[in-house]
């Protein structure tokens, strides 16, 4: 049933539609070290979707040609059922598709609320000069802005900090406000790089439930990397496995976790 | 009060209005370098090549004329019209918008990613480039800039303050082109600090000042933003020009009073708005209470030539961020 393109529904009641997203053969190389291999899978409407793998099997380097922050050699990106042009990331992200980053990238200087109005910065239409003098078309902007902001913040319940410098959070909450900024762009697809590293487990614990509750609450697509498969087989609906560049696996986590070539990747395996 | 004290208090604020001329040329300075980690050498060049536009298009000069002379035997010098200060200040404007997307387009979007001292190198490079342009278009003669800005010593200051002191004091001396120039600056701060915190291109800015990765990824085109703030700098540039040309002609040792702007950012610290004004009074009011109490007196006079760096150099000593660290302006 999972492999067709026809909407079902899941078994806690979630709608999973179309292709969101479809990488076709990528391939990427670095001089000549080739860091993605011909791999091609797709994003569906309202699913969480993980791509795990060991270190250095290309998963960030995947994450990254999905935000246009790398352009592959070869293949096709399509997304929404057009091919997507080569793009800046900046035009990535106007495209609708919003990314935390591994070492998280915050604007230090500024509040946690800054940080999240960033966000909505592609959704500020009104000129310049209005928004100056604070009147008309560019108020109301700004007070619905203000009003999707705040229901990010209570979600992922940071009231507390909202105007504390984000320099001066610990690790675990600044990774809860570079999600809420991301949120904050009302992104069709949400990319998390590695949202538990380094994290407790109290911390893994409430990350996932977020994660659980933006697919649930806002019907975000997700995709996200990760190379601790516990967390993952939990959150996700279907899973891509990488090694060395290549797709090894793809499917249910139940799947993925019988596949041979996984278990071998993850164990390791003599080859001899 | 004694006259000495008054006097004192005269100095005083006339350092504080020199001040402000320097922190209009560190202003700019400090816009370009918050934004893209670019020290901009030429920030000088374009104070005075702002200046020079505004003054040939007033006067109705036509650019290049040496040139199209030399080329084509002609003998052409001007158009014989003149345009109203406001219009030639919105062309001004204009060009130097156009000279920010130039800079942008043809130099630094392809030394993205460069050390700082190769793209220090390039903006060196900006400045001879745009001295030989300014001298090209517009010749290098010294103009006067005749916007029509009052002159001289402030009567109403005088008579209004003559009555503080004793028979010895005759009123407080001030110039009302620095007058005029305080006022420009603090409108001109206002309405870059209005600009950053309010509107969304403010904010793009500000996010772009701090962290390139993280403003790609809600949406900022950096090359935008770095056209924005060249242009904001070549507008600063403008203000700095046309202050500095009408109190000493426009000219092309203009271009120096960049270096002045130096010890102001040592001071203030170089990605600090509200430091480029600190710093800017405070060698303001330093040199000139220097030159008074101690260089004059002690000294042989002509302190104000060295005291600013002097004074540069001890806090970089003591405090090498300046007086506003990278820390607590990013909140500001």
């Amino acid at each position: 049933m999972k492999d067709t393109v026809e909407p079902y529904v899941t078994d806690d009641g979630r709608t999973i539609g179309g292709v969101l997203m479809d990488m076709r053969n990528i391939t990427l190389r670095f001089g000549g070290v080739e860091a993605i291999k011909d791999i091609s899978f797709d994003i569906r409407e309202g699913e969480i979707r993980a791509i795990i793998g060991p270190n250095g099997a290309g998963k960030s380097s995947m994450l990254n040609v999905i935000s246009g922050f790398y352009n592959p050699q070869e293949g096709e990106v399509w997304f929404r059922g057009e091919k997507r042009p080569q793009m800046k990331p900046y035009q990535v992200a106007r495209l609708g598709i919003a990314r935390t980053f591994q070492n998280i990238a915050l604007f230090e200087g500024m509040t946690v609320l800054d940080n999240i109005m960033t966000g909505r910065l592609t959704h500020m239409k009104s000129g310049m000069f209005w928004q100056a003098l604070w009147v008309g078309r560019a108020e109301a902007e700004e007070v619905e802005n203000r009003e999707r902001v705040e229901r990010i913040i209570d979600f992922l319940e940071i009231q507390a900090i909202r105007k504390t410098p984000v320099g001066r959070l610990p690790y675990g909450l600044k990774k809860r406000v570079e999600l809420a900024r991301a949120l904050a762009a009302e992104p069709k697809l949400l990319l998390l790089d590695e949202p538990m590293a380094g994290m407790n487990v109290e911390e893994k614990e409430d990350m996932s439930r977020f994660i659980l509750d933006v697919n649930d609450e806002f019907g975000t697509t997700i995709a996200l990397i990760e190379h601790d498969m516990g967390v993952v087989m939990d959150l996700s609906d279907r899973v891509v496995v990488m090694d060395y560049g290549r797709k090894i696996g793809d499917g249910t986590p139940d799947e993925v976790r019988g596949n041979q070539e996984v278990i071998d990747a993850y164990l390791g395996v003599s080859h001899d | 009060m004694s006259a000495d004290f008054l006097y004192g208090i005269e100095v005083v604020i006339n350092g504080l209005m020199a001040g402000v001329l320097y922190a209009l040329v560190a202003l700019g300075f400090v816009l370009i370098f918050k934004a893209s980690g670019i020290f901009n050498y030429a920030q000088g060049v374009m104070a005075l090549f702002a200046a020079l536009t505004l003054v040939g298009i007033m006067e109705g000069q036509v650019p290049f004329a040496h040139l199209i002379n030399a080329l084509f035997g002609t003998e052409v010098h001007h158009f014989g019209w003149e345009v109203p200060a406001l219009l030639a200040i919105a062309f001004t404007v204009l060009i130097m918008i156009g000279f920010a997307w130039a800079v942008q387009q043809f130099v630094f979007r392809h030394l993205v990613g460069q050390e700082p001292i190769i793209l220090f190198m390039a903006t060196i490079g900006l400045a001879y480039f745009l001295e030989g342009v300014g001298d090209l278009m517009w010749g290098s003669d010294i103009k006067t800039l005749a916007l029509g800005l009052p002159q001289g010593g402030s009567l109403a200051v005088e008579e209004w303050t003559a009555g503080l002191g004793g028979d010895d004091f005759y009123g407080f001396f001030i110039d009302k082109l620095d007058m005029i120039a305080t006022i420009v600056a603090i409108i001109l701060v206002a309405s870059l600090i209005i600009f950053a915190q309010y509107t969304k291109q403010g904010r793009a800015m500000r996010a772009v000042a701090d962290d390139h990765q993280a403003a790609l990824s809600v949406g900022i085109s950096l090359n935008f933003i770095w056209v924005l703030v060249w242009s904001l700098a070549g507008i600063v540039a403008l203000v700095a020009g046309v202050m500095w040309g009408a109190k000493s002609g426009v000219q092309f040792s203009l271009s120096l009073i960049a270096l002045k702007a130096l010890p102001v950012l040592m001071l203030g610290g170089f990605t600090s708005i509200p430091g480029a004004i600190v710093g800017g009074l405070i060698i303001g009011v330093g040199e000139k209470l220097f030159e008074y109490t101690i260089g004059a007196p002690f000294l042989g006079g002509a302190t104000e030539n060295w005291f600013a760096y002097m004074l540069a150099l001890i806090f970089l000593v003591f405090r090498p961020q300046g007086l506003f660290g990278e820390k607590i302006i990013e909140r500001v």
